[in-house]
């Protein structure tokens, strides 16, 4: 949610499963052991479960526990006219407009300051000068922004939608006339042997930690992917210390190079990736070659990758391995918007399937950043019931034109969804292996019979996977849309007492 | 058993309907399996999976005593997949007079032959450290447990079929007719047509007087060992019991994953579906007063389901006399998961012709037909 892709989060669970992986395998062992003969006491008894898991629920407490303990959730007197949910460029666009138009705004990010994943700013670098010109409009529109905060949940009561957000283990309820999902995308992770062996991770994962000031010095890392995001990824990490060496895009060079044909019209576009391929002009690219398997034991040691006819193997010591974006439609979804191709469906005026519910940027279609920012103005407007400039809507006809040509180039192949193996996990937070799951079967029987997306990532890494891999189309959303500290989630008002006239626009 | 086979149709694969199709095929007969959708997907994917005894009414001890000892019988054949765990049941107290009800509870249990202990407030620390520190005691009932119960569907249906049945998924039943049951393209034929759709049944039996009693649950990230025993609060019967329009008790119960499954909520709201944030609320901040570290624990999911309740809080175990040929096993509430085994059990000896273990008569599916409103 909120403008990110989510990798980091990704790559936190996946340190979380690992230190969990001992309490499962335990757990798993402790089910089993009964003696029928023998009283059930005994039988419990006899099962031993791990101490070690204790300490970490202790010190997980302690650690925990004083923004847990009874939080106060605000009371329910205003409505805001708009709350933009996501601090993207999407989000940040949306607010600036509609703050300015008159709206009284509240913007919801999960981030520390606004700006997403993609303008989100670098220990090593500024941000880009539009960047830093669209938060410096932000911040002069007047909108209300909650910085590191979550919405876990958003229902429609009568005319209005309460939106629960949660920072810092606090929850708190916004009223609102209208909504703004600009919530962004996440990567798209497919299964392949040891993709989830400590030292692969996303590659806007990776690009995360180099902005946050990981060093990357020394380490040898291999990228690999899809789309126009591994070249900045590259050049960020050379940046960061890394060697990299190679970027393997996995869309066909004649895709390629049509793409880059494509960018002589749009001279800002070109000039942006001539500066970042400058920045790592030693890196070998190589287009129509895809990773294939990474092995190691305790660590990372070499990845396998093919061009599809013949493999090679290099030793590294981080993979980046991701395949595009996903958009982020669980509030959307949450709230009954419909959606197609894994798309939230807009009108002209970015409104959902729902009435006053609009969304813009990533979650209606990947599109990059000049799309977000045009629909996002475009959201803002009619959010604050003012009328669309032609202008607008005609540059975001082809910022759309653009990005279907993108899609098109980067489309994955066939042979990408096909690399897991039956003993590749392709739920990493319930390690659930690819042979477990029946193709007969829909999400909801593998969540049921193997708890396939049963895990605190609610399926956002395997869900768009099986999608993939077995057709299976998205599960309902259920609340929280994130995990939640249960204290946050106690004694709240009921939406009946909500008041009924106060503050509508 | 009888050499003649006959043809059982069971309709709905629940964990109701699994165990009617595992016992009735142990007994010989050939059966046949409807679901409509996929086996476990209504009311047992969203239940809680305690096995639990309970006396709410004699007839309920008798039903739920019964039902428990034979999952304790089934355990060692019973698929991992069903992550049996033999936890046991604290009843917890707050104060002297919930005390006081706890001893009748145990005497009750005692007299009945089921093992049942006070625990004083320092055992209680002792047993489950994270409960709050003054509650005065609790009965410890060692003999109950938790199942996953979808995994436990997809066993006894394993077992059905070693014994010859067919379960088809993704066949609804549109009715019932004597000795039979129309789908949108088939009409099939047999002796016996169990009901066993749960919540739904009164859609192919009208007149049954079962509805839907809907309950909230959520469930926590994986935090071992910080509950040990499934607790329940001395109010949970009388939150179960009263047919009110609303009320929430703490229940709790540690899954093999190392979740907490929190529950729970009871409402009579038809078939809304919806997360009420207020009860969802209420829930969770009666579990946290009881499991005040409960707080600090991050909830992942949330959900709503229905339980298939009756006026008298006791299942429509029997024939169906109405409609010849068909049997209804359906109205199981909240204990579902529970008297699954001896619901089968007993449905299985009266369709045999056989004595049953205990009285079946309390459960006569046209014992209450003209309470349906009350």
């Amino acid at each position: 949610m909120a403008g990110r892709f989510t990798s980091s989060r990704g790559s936190r669970w996946q340190a979380r499963c690992s230190t969990r992986a001992c309490t499962h395998s335990v757990d798993r062992a402790t089910v089993i052991r009964v003696d029928p003969c023998a009283e059930w006491a005994s039988a419990t008894s006899a099962v031993s479960r791990s101490t070690a898991s204790r300490i970490s629920v202790h010190a997980w407490l302690s650690q925990n526990l004083e923004c847990a303990s009874r939080p106060g959730t605000s009371p329910l007197t205003e409505v805001r006219d708009v709350v933009v949910i996501g601090g993207g460029p999407a989000g940040i666009a949306a607010t600036s407009v509609a703050a300015e138009n008159g709206a009284h705004v509240t913007m919801i990010d999960e981030g520390s300051e606004p700006g997403g994943q993609i303008w989100r700013p670098s220990a090593r670098s500024t941000q880009p000068r539009r960047a830093r010109r669209w938060i410096a409009r932000l911040d002069a529109s007047g909108a209300e922004i909650l910085r590191s905060t979550s919405v876990v949940d958003v229902e429609r009561v009568g005319e209005r939608f309460v939106v629960v957000a949660v920072s810092r283990g606090v929850g708190r309820e916004l009223l609102a006339t209208s909504v703004v999902l600009a919530t962004g995308a996440r990567e798209r992770f497919l299964p392949f042997p040891g993709w989830t062996r400590p030292g692969v991770i996303g590659v806007g994962g990776a690009q995360a930690l180099a902005k946050s000031g990981t060093s990357f010095r020394g380490r040898r890392v291999v990228i690999a992917g899809s789309g126009p995001l591994l070249l900045p990824v590259a050049a960020n990490l050379s940046r960061s210390g890394a060697k990299v060496l190679l970027v393997a895009e996995q869309a066909p060079p004649a895709n390629v190079v049509r793409f880059t044909a494509g960018l002589w019209s749009r001279p800002f576009t070109l000039a942006q990736a001539a500066a970042l391929r400058a920045g790592f002009m030693t890196t070998p690219f190589a287009t129509g070659t895809w990773v294939v398997a990474a092995r190691g034991d305790t660590v990372l040691r070499e990845v396998t990758l093919t061009d599809g006819r013949s493999m090679r193997t290099l030793s590294c010591d981080v993979l980046c391995a991701a395949f595009g974006l996903v958009p982020n439609t669980e509030i959307a979804r949450l709230l009954g918007c419909a959606v197609e191709l894994g798309a939230v469906v807009v009108d002209e005026t970015q409104l959902t399937s729902v009435a006053n519910v609009y969304c813009c940027g990533e979650p209606t279609g990947i599109g990059g950043v000049d799309l977000a920012l045009v629909e996002g103005q475009i959201a803002g407007l009619a959010a604050a019931a003012r009328t669309v400039p032609a202008q607008l809507v005609s540059r975001r006809a082809r910022q759309r034109r653009d990005a279907t040509r993108l899609d098109r180039a980067f489309s994955l192949r066939g042979e990408v969804f096909a690399l897991a193996d039956a003993d590749t996990i392709v739920c990493r937070c319930e390690d659930v292996r690819l042979g477990s799951l029946d193709r007969q079967w829909g999400i909801r029987q593998a969540k049921l019979y193997t708890r396939a997306g049963m895990g605190p990532c609610q399926g956002r890494v395997c869900g768009a996977a099986l999608e993939c891999l077995m057709g299976w189309p998205a599960d309902s959303v259920r609340v929280p849309t994130q995990p939640t500290p249960c204290g946050t989630l106690t004694g709240r008002s009921s939406p009946q007492e909500l008041p009924s006239e106060q503050g509508a626009s | 058993m009888t050499a003649r086979r006959s043809d059982v149709i069971v309709v709905g694969a629940g964990i109701v309907g699994a165990a009617c199709a595992a016992a009735l095929a142990r007994d010989g007969w050939r059966v046949t399996v409807l679901e409509k959708s996929f086996a476990s997907a209504g009311t047992t994917s969203v239940g809680m999976g305690h096995l639990v005894v309970m006396d709410d009414s004699p007839e309920q001890l008798a039903l739920t005593q019964y039902s428990v000892r034979l999952w304790r019988e089934l355990a060692s054949v019973l698929d991992p997949r069903s992550e049996l765990d033999p936890c046991g049941t604290l009843w917890v107290a707050e104060d002297e007079s919930q005390l006081w009800a706890l001893r009748s509870k145990r005497d009750v249990y005692l007299a009945a032959g089921v093992r049942a202990e006070i625990l004083d407030a320092r055992a209680l620390v002792a047993e489950e450290p994270n409960l709050r520190r003054d509650l005065v005691g609790a009965l410890h009932v060692r003999g109950d447990g938790v199942v996953y119960p979808p995994g436990a569907v997809l066993s006894l249906l394993d077992a059905a079929r070693a014994n010859g049945a067919v379960i088809r998924e993704g066949v609804e039943v549109h009715e019932l007719m004597p000795n039979g049951a129309r789908t949108a393209t088939e009409t099939l034929h047999a002796d016996v047509v169990v009901n066993a759709a749960g919540a739904t049944s009164p859609h192919l039996t009208s007149g049954l007087p079962i509805v839907p009693r809907k309950g909230h649950l959520a469930i926590t990230d994986r935090y071992a060992r910080f509950c040990r025993h499934q607790i329940v609060e001395v109010g949970y019967l009388a939150s179960a019991h009263v047919m009110t329009n609303e009320s929430v008790a703490f229940n709790v119960q540690p899954r093999s994953t190392g979740q907490l499954l929190i529950g729970s909520s009871r409402e009579l709201v038809g078939w809304d579906a919806r997360i009420n944030r207020d009860i969802l609320g209420r829930m969770l901040d009666r579990a946290t007063h009881f499991m005040p570290g409960l707080g600090g624990l991050s909830v992942i999911r949330s959900w709503t389901g229905f339980r298939p309740a009756t006026p008298d809080k006791l299942p429509l175990i029997g024939r169906w006399d109405p409609i010849p040929g068909v049997w209804i096993a359906a109205g199981h509430e909240g204990l579902g998961i529970t008297t699954s085994l001896g619901t089968a059990q007993l449905l299985a000896d009266l369709i045999a012709g056989r004595a049953t273990q205990i009285d079946a008569a309390a459960f006569a599916p046209t014992r209450t037909i003209a309470a349906v409103h009350a």
